[in-house]
């Protein structure tokens, strides 16, 4: 039972040789942290991640005579699921391996801060010209009388629940006893009595709280979550103390403040935590509640820090370990000087767990705090469920799910990130859309596939972080999960945070709009005006670091300058995807596909005709009708596609671009005996208007003659519906691809020619404002409709003029590609062959 | 029928599987013009057809021409001073060794210079 948790076997030493013993002299500066607990060791791994075991001779002092291990799964330890070997984070070994002096067992008593040395209780001392405070936190032992015998020791019975000897002492304990009182209904104390009771012992929780973890959850919840724990057996008391323990040689029972007695062979103390802070305190540092730092988490000393359980930051205590992790980030940033003016602003708590085999997660605050805080509150108290949020100027700032865990990913990114909340606030907590039950990413299993297009499953991603991917953009170059069609993005980012427990680190690319670039779209779209750059080549040597090309960054460039310049863009084929480059879109062997355009899905035998001659002339493998009401030709050479747009004399029908691809149409009010429009000319103009327009992805458009929606409106990225009297709805943000969405309804308009106006306007706006290759569907929700309506409506930014006329200089700058580059290649050999050993086409020939 | 096995039989660089392949001899396949800057385009250099890629800062680079991924025309790939972008599924190749950091199979690279405005490749 006194085995040392992650120690070295019996007999092996290491001969550590310093470097001054070594070559006499060690140049390091020495980097003193005193506290092996979680933070200690996590400040020290961040610090060797970033090099710093070459500017730094490290000593770690720890209390505790054993490595760093994972004081999280405490519970899971005396509930029986983890062996204690298996939560080991930090073996002496590993000290040992990356040059670490670990000082185990031996605790600090006094920092000199003027000699710069640290006095520990051993009589040693240790020189330090950085030190950090990462003493933690103990057990609070809340006055009792009978507590202790002599010499403060506490009574035989008694335990804390802190560290792994806590642990140890608590399960032989259990082995030998029969009934526990926990002391303390929050979420450390009920983890102890659900892991108890998996021991056979009949256990009671004395919280002195109104209701259980008073921290985390409102009265509701609590209440609901009592009865949970009610029903598995533990007796709640609430609203009251222990304030006698009965002894006196060993424990047998407890009284409460109300008078009433408890038989008991056991007694836990789980009644909260305090800072470790009496080494700072005899040392002369700032302390409060904790020890004082500031944003640089440095403490009024300044070359001593503090960090986790033991600092107070801007008044606030950490007692989860997310907040811990980013502070070791930032300290191992400014002690490392990678990043010297790295600053933590304080953490927003979120948390996931499973308290006495219910699952919880909360995040922010609980209740609503000011009158025009909205909050929504789902109770069933019959099913162990009560999710509620809270939400202020449409900012989620606080969630408490409890019973029922599946919104939590989707919760806490927009608790994290602030983004926008569907205007339904219901759909918060629900999921309205389809009735289909959403999976939640814990929920998921190891082997399902998250991104379809690569095959990749959630094993393979949480492979991915365990094995050190530490953000979401990292752990998709490494799997290429979300490397397809995209659609799954937020899926993969969600398994991450999952897989990574909260420790993601924020992609700073995430918000650029193109890898190479660091910039977010706004600001580049800023400085190419501002300099006047109008071609890749030039903006990637204005604003790329270091003037480098990205070949991945080439394409979103291309289109970004032909938007803001129209036809004043400078064209430079290399920075186009061969699609863009031949004006076809190219097939799995290496051929292409020709799409004429055929506007509003309306043809004539002529067109047919040619088609067909063009077809049996060039012996095309393949004709097909597509999804967008137009005829493909494919499996085609590219040394033919010149030849085969002349034969045709038709347009190019962008079936291939990042642009506004095509306008499907119903046989509305000509034809058709329900048409209540006529939306098979508004569709055609509409084509004609906004043929070729570059996009930061695909527009596909519709417009249907009434709301049986046959040629799909409702699920286009703007779609038009007729709604009689001469009036039209448009709609934004549908899909029905590999997401499947309603659009919004934007506005009811009266004239075609208004829905030509709203629909260039709207696709503007994306146009300035998505993200590449960030469809309507993501721009939409992401937005936020309402903003969307009061821009383009109600024009509240001012800018709905400035929006009508950027979209007609690109219409003004459309040219035919086929009829342009058919005639005269934009660089040489365009149409080579770049197989020329492959006898095109491999696709099958029907 | 797969691309790729279509491919060595059509004498692609499948075939150095099994060949022994020497230090190799220089060939002009054509005028580095022919090459757009930033571009790729194919050759056929001694019964092996291989993408020849002029830089957008001047440098010349040569690979097979078909992806060892799935066949893909790698001539049609984008570039930049580091890697090779394939177009069907946007695997990226390392010109120094062709290795790709995203996992495929590395690319076989061909020594390439220019003499008096000749592109010559070695195969």
């Amino acid at each position: 039972m006194t085995a040392v948790l992650g120690g070295r076997p019996e007999g092996v030493s290491t001969l550590h040789f310093a470097m001054d013993e070594a070559d006499g002299i060690d140049t390091r500066q020495r980097l003193v942290v005193i506290g092996n607990g979680m933070a200690g060791a996590r400040v020290v791994e961040e610090v060797l991640e970033r090099g710093g075991g070459d500017q730094f001779a490290i000593t770690v002092f720890g209390e505790e005579p054993h490595g760093n291990y994972n004081r999280i799964m405490l519970s899971h330890v005396l509930a029986g699921e983890e062996h204690e070997d298996d939560i080991v984070l930090n073996s002496h070994d590993w000290y040992a391996d990356n040059g670490v002096v670990l000082r185990a067992g031996v605790r600090v008593v006094r920092i000199d801060t003027h000699a710069k040395v640290v006095h520990a209780a051993d009589g040693t001392t240790a020189p330090y010209d950085q030190l950090v405070i990462a003493t933690g936190s103990r057990s609070f032992v809340p006055p009792m009388t009978g507590l202790y015998q002599a010499e403060e020791q506490l009574i035989p019975g008694v335990f804390g629940f802190r560290t792994i000897d806590d642990t140890r002492a608590m399960l032989a304990a259990a082995a030998e006893h029969d009934k526990a009182v926990v002391v303390g209904g929050g979420l450390l104390g009920l983890e102890a009595a659900r892991a108890l009771q998996g021991h056979g012992l009949a256990v009671e929780v004395v919280h002195a709280g109104t209701h259980l973890m008073n921290q985390q959850l409102g009265a509701e919840a609590g209440a609901i979550l009592a009865k949970s724990v009610e029903a598995l057996g533990i007796v709640v008391h609430l609203a009251t103390r222990t304030t006698e323990v009965i002894g006196p040689d060993r424990v047998r029972g407890v009284v409460l403040a109300d008078g009433r007695a408890i038989d008991a062979d056991m007694l836990v103390l789980a009644a909260g935590i305090r800072p470790v802070t009496e080494v700072a305190l005899m040392s002369g540092i700032e302390v409060e509640r904790g020890v004082v730092v500031d944003d640089q988490l440095r403490t009024d000393d300044p070359d001593v820090y503090a960090v986790g359980e033991c600092a107070q930051h801007r008044g606030e205590l950490y007692g989860l370990v997310a907040p811990v992790w980013e502070q070791a980030r930032v300290l191992a940033d400014l002690l490392t000087g990678t990043d010297p003016d790295a600053e933590y602003h304080g953490s927003r708590t979120a948390t996931k767990l499973k308290v006495a085999g219910v699952d919880v997660a909360t995040m922010g605050i609980s209740r609503p705090e000011r009158d025009s805080d909205e909050f929504l509150v789902i109770s069933e108290p019959k099913r162990g469920v009560h999710l509620s949020v809270v939400v202020r100027d449409d900012k989620l700032i606080g969630a408490t799910l409890l019973g029922d865990t599946r919104k939590v990913a989707y919760l806490t990114q927009a608790f994290d990130r602030g983004t926008p909340l569907p205007e339904e606030r219901i759909k918060l907590l629900v999921d309205l859309s389809d009735g289909a039950a959403e999976v939640g990413v814990a929920e998921l299993p190891h082997d399902s596939q998250v991104c379809n297009c690569n095959g990749v499953t959630k094993g393979a991603i949480c492979e991915a972080v365990a094995g050190g991917c530490g953000s979401v953009g990292a752990v998709m170059d490494k799997t290429r999960a979300g490397k397809g069609c995209g659609s799954c993005k937020g899926l993969v980012k969600q398994v991450v945070e999952w897989a990574a427990d909260g420790d993601v680190v924020e992609d700073p690319a995430a918000s650029w709009y193109v890898p190479g670039i660091p910039m977010a779209k706004p600001e580049l779209m800023a400085a190419i005006r501002e300099r006047g750059l109008l071609s890749p080549s030039a903006v990637f040597a204005a604003l790329a670091p270091g003037g480098a090309e990205d070949a991945k960054s080439k394409m979103g460039l291309t289109s970004l300058l032909r938007m803001i310049w129209g036809k004043d863009a400078v064209q430079e084929n290399d920075a186009k995807f061969i699609n863009d480059r031949v004006h076809g879109n190219i097939q799995r062997d290496g051929t292409f596909s020709v799409v004429p355009q055929i506007k509003g899905g309306v043809t004539t035998p002529a067109q047919l005709r040619k088609i067909a001659d063009v077809a049996e002339k060039y012996e095309v493998p393949m004709v097909k009708i597509t999804g967008g009401q137009r005829i493909d030709l494919l499996g085609v050479r590219k040394e033919d596609l010149p030849a085969m747009w002349n034969d045709l004399g038709m347009p190019s029908g962008y079936a291939y671009g990042k642009s506004f691809r095509t306008v499907k149409t119903c046989v509305g009010s000509d034809f058709c005996r329900f048409g209540l429009g006529d939306s098979t000319q508004l569709g055609i103009d509409l084509e004609t208007r906004f043929q070729g327009i570059e996009s930061p992805a695909k527009m596909k458009m519709a417009v249907v003659g009434c709301p049986r929606n046959c040629a799909e409106a409702y699920v286009k990225d703007v779609g038009v519906v007729a709604v009689g009297n001469g009036k039209w709805e448009v709609y934004v943000g549908g899909a029905a691809g590999a997401s499947i969405r309603k659009g919004d309804l934007l506005a009811t308009v009266d004239s075609p020619e208004a829905v030509m106006e709203l629909s260039g306007r709207f696709m503007q706006y994306y146009r300035e404002n998505a993200n590449w290759l960030e469809r309507t569907y993501d721009f939409v929700p992401r937005i936020g409709l309402e903003k969307i309506k009061a821009v383009l409506l109600e024009d509240s930014e001012g800018i709905c003029a400035e929006l009508d006329a950027n979209m007609q200089q690109s219409i003004d700058a459309y040219t035919d590609p086929w009829g342009q580059d058919g005639k005269a290649p934009a660089t040489p050999g365009q149409f080579r062959t770049a197989l020329p050993l492959v006898e095109l086409p491999l696709v099958p020939v029907r | 029928m797969s691309v790729t096995q279509s491919e060595a039989a059509a004498g692609g660089p499948g075939l150095f599987g099994t060949q022994e392949v020497s230090a190799g001899t220089p060939h002009v396949v054509g005028r580095v013009e022919e090459v757009p800057p930033g571009e790729g385009r194919a050759f056929v250099v001694d019964g092996v057809q291989v993408a020849v890629f002029r830089l957008r800062d001047g440098s010349l680079h040569a690979t097979q021409a078909a992806c060892p991924h799935a066949g893909g025309p790698l001539a049609d790939g984008q570039t930049d001073l580091d890697v090779l972008v394939c177009p069907l599924h946007l695997y990226t190749f390392r010109w120094t060794d062709g290795t790709s950091p995203g996992g495929a199979a590395s690319l076989r690279v061909y020594p390439v210079h220019e003499e008096s405005g000749q592109l010559v490749v070695t195969v």
